[in-house]
């Protein structure tokens, strides 16, 4: 028997703006050009297709998934509204621009999908689409995403710890460290077939952590928000969410998880290694070199009137992560 | 030569005002009432942002256009469209302080004199009020051969707005190439400008010597 057990995260009625206004609203100021400067000069094509709402023919179908509510991980604080967390994404496959992954990944197929397992275990996993949402139970927990781009969201995640996989496969005592990477496929995303689009990160997505931090209680692999399976511009069909590090650290539609004896490569880490280091700590004493990070906007729901600047917290307020980097210079190591 | 006639010209003129201030005003609406995505302040300074370089690129569009078109009076256009781009910039800068900040002074101080790409972009905005602040004709009148000076200044502003977009982006420069092209094409147009001056300093250097 399936039990669901909605939490309080659940969005109050009254809060949300209704899915069809809200694309309504996109069709209007889409078709009058104003969403995305960028669409402007960057990608005609898309432009054009975007006037007579072609692109907006096909919506990629999420489902609902069965989960329980942890206590431990509700939250008294406002939720960003579902219709924008799937909509304001970072998700370069797809585009650099914050609606380019909503407008351009619907049609991402997400079944069939392999995720693997491997490197230095002793039982190496690999598991199918089902597996994602069937294998281990699933739970949900309110997360504060915070990007380094100085805003930041509250989303009700659905997944399950990373440390269950880990305890599965049985990491040799020589693992140091987990590394992800995101599918590569040049036909599905077009960021990964033009640096163009793409904005020059070079592909596939890579990302890491250490792995006392890979294995710490927080750290979740996603699979769904809102109750229902991830869509693509989230990084379906399964992600990772590490709440207390900036918002690249959370690497999307991971196909390759590798436990390694050395500090795996990153990638913003690779492109602008000055900005962006392996860590990736919340840290509002440790600015991004060049604007600040002592602050941020949350985005929930209101238009441009609404106060919305809060401080940052050093690891995003999840101080129990700080044994993590006892003893550590986190301006070095940032 | 083809004439403009007076009609034509008000006509363009209206086009010039409805173009720049229905979309301003159409966007901050929006932006009030959270129709402009997920992240309406993130989309307003965008829109203003590469609304005010438009603007500014168009300005300087008009002088070469005329030329090769042989419309003289296209040249009456010109401080319009000039005027919009300040619009445009001041509204970029108004929403930074109001919107991204949200009036947190001490921050705005820190952030100009530290931010390189902030400094680059405050530097020109104070450029287009001059010029905005010197434009009308009486002004023009009384500033004299100053004023051609000062107003010379637009090619400054222009190549720090392209420094300012450049810099802002977190990688994808694809953009701010292009209009680094477009800035630099409009520039070279006027290369006699920037080389005869260049030519009187050494003529007298050479004198001098």
């Amino acid at each position: 028997m399936l039990i669901k057990k909605p939490g309080s995260s659940h969005i109050k009625e009254h809060e949300v703006t209704d899915e069809s206004i809200y694309r309504g609203r996109r069709q209007i100021l889409k078709s009058m050009g104003f969403v995305g400067a960028s669409a402007l000069l960057a990608s005609p094509h898309s432009q054009a297709i975007s006037w007579f709402g072609k692109d907006d023919d096909e919506v990629f179908v999420t489902s609902p998934l069965s989960f329980n509510s942890v206590d431990k991980y509700k939250s008294d604080e406002k939720l960003t509204p579902e219709a924008k967390v799937t909509t304001h994404n970072n998700f370069y496959e797809f585009g650099t621009g914050k609606s380019d992954p909503a407008a351009k990944a619907q049609g991402f197929k997400v079944d069939p999908w392999t995720l693997q397992i491997g490197g230095l275990v002793e039982k190496p996993l690999t598991l199918g689409y089902e597996d994602l949402t069937t294998r281990f139970p699933l739970e949900e927990r309110i997360y504060r995403l915070r990007c380094v781009e100085a805003w930041s969201m509250v989303i009700p995640w659905i997944g399950f710890p990373l440390a269950s996989i880990l305890s599965e496969v049985k990491p040799l005592s020589s693992a140091k460290y987990v590394a992800f990477e995101t599918l590569e496929d040049k036909e599905q995303m077009p960021g990964q077939r033009s640096r163009f689009v793409g904005g020059g990160v070079d592909y596939p997505y890579v990302e890491g952590l250490r792995l006392d931090e890979a294995a710490h209680p927080l750290t979740l692999m996603s699979v769904g928000l809102y109750g229902k399976t991830l869509p693509p511009q989230n990084g379906a069909p399964i992600r990772l969410v590490v709440p207390w590090k900036y918002g690249f650290k959370s690497i999307k539609s991971i196909v390759k998880i590798t436990l390694t004896d050395r500090e795996p490569p990153t990638s913003w880490n690779r492109l602008i290694p000055a900005e962006y280091g392996f860590y990736a700590n919340v840290n509002p004493k440790v600015d991004h070199p060049r604007w600040s990070q002592a602050r941020e906007r949350r985005i929930t729901t209101g238009g441009l009137l609404s106060r919305n600047r809060i401080e940052t917290k050093m690891f995003n307020g999840y101080d129990e992560v700080a044994p993590l980097y006892k003893g550590m210079d986190l301006r070095r190591y940032y | 030569m083809i004439r403009l006639s007076a009609k034509h010209l008000l006509l363009l003129k209206t086009i010039i005002h409805l173009g720049s201030l229905v979309p301003l005003i159409l966007t901050f609406y929006q932006a009030v009432n959270d129709q402009l995505g997920g992240d309406p302040v993130e989309a307003l300074l965008h829109f203003t942002g590469i609304g005010a370089f438009n603007l500014l690129l168009l300005s300087l569009t008009v002088s070469p256009l005329a030329k090769f078109l042989k419309i003289g009076m296209l040249i009456r256009t010109r401080r319009l469209i000039g005027i919009y781009a300040f619009v445009y910039a001041l509204s970029h800068f108004l929403s930074f302080i109001f919107f991204e900040l949200q009036l947190e002074w001490s921050l705005l101080i820190s952030e100009i004199i530290e931010r390189p790409y902030i400094t680059v972009g405050f530097a020109a905005l104070v450029i287009l009020l001059l010029m905005t602040a010197t434009s009308a004709q009486k002004v023009q009148q009384r500033l004299g051969k100053y004023w051609q000076k000062l107003h010379n200044w637009v090619y400054l502003s222009a190549l720090l707005i392209a420094l300012h977009y450049i810099w802002s982006v977190k990688s994808d420069i694809t953009q701010p190439i292009i209009y680094w092209v477009i800035l630099i094409f409009l520039l070279l147009l006027r290369k006699d400008k920037f080389i005869k001056p260049l030519k009187k300093t050494k003529k007298t250097t050479k004198r001098l010597a």
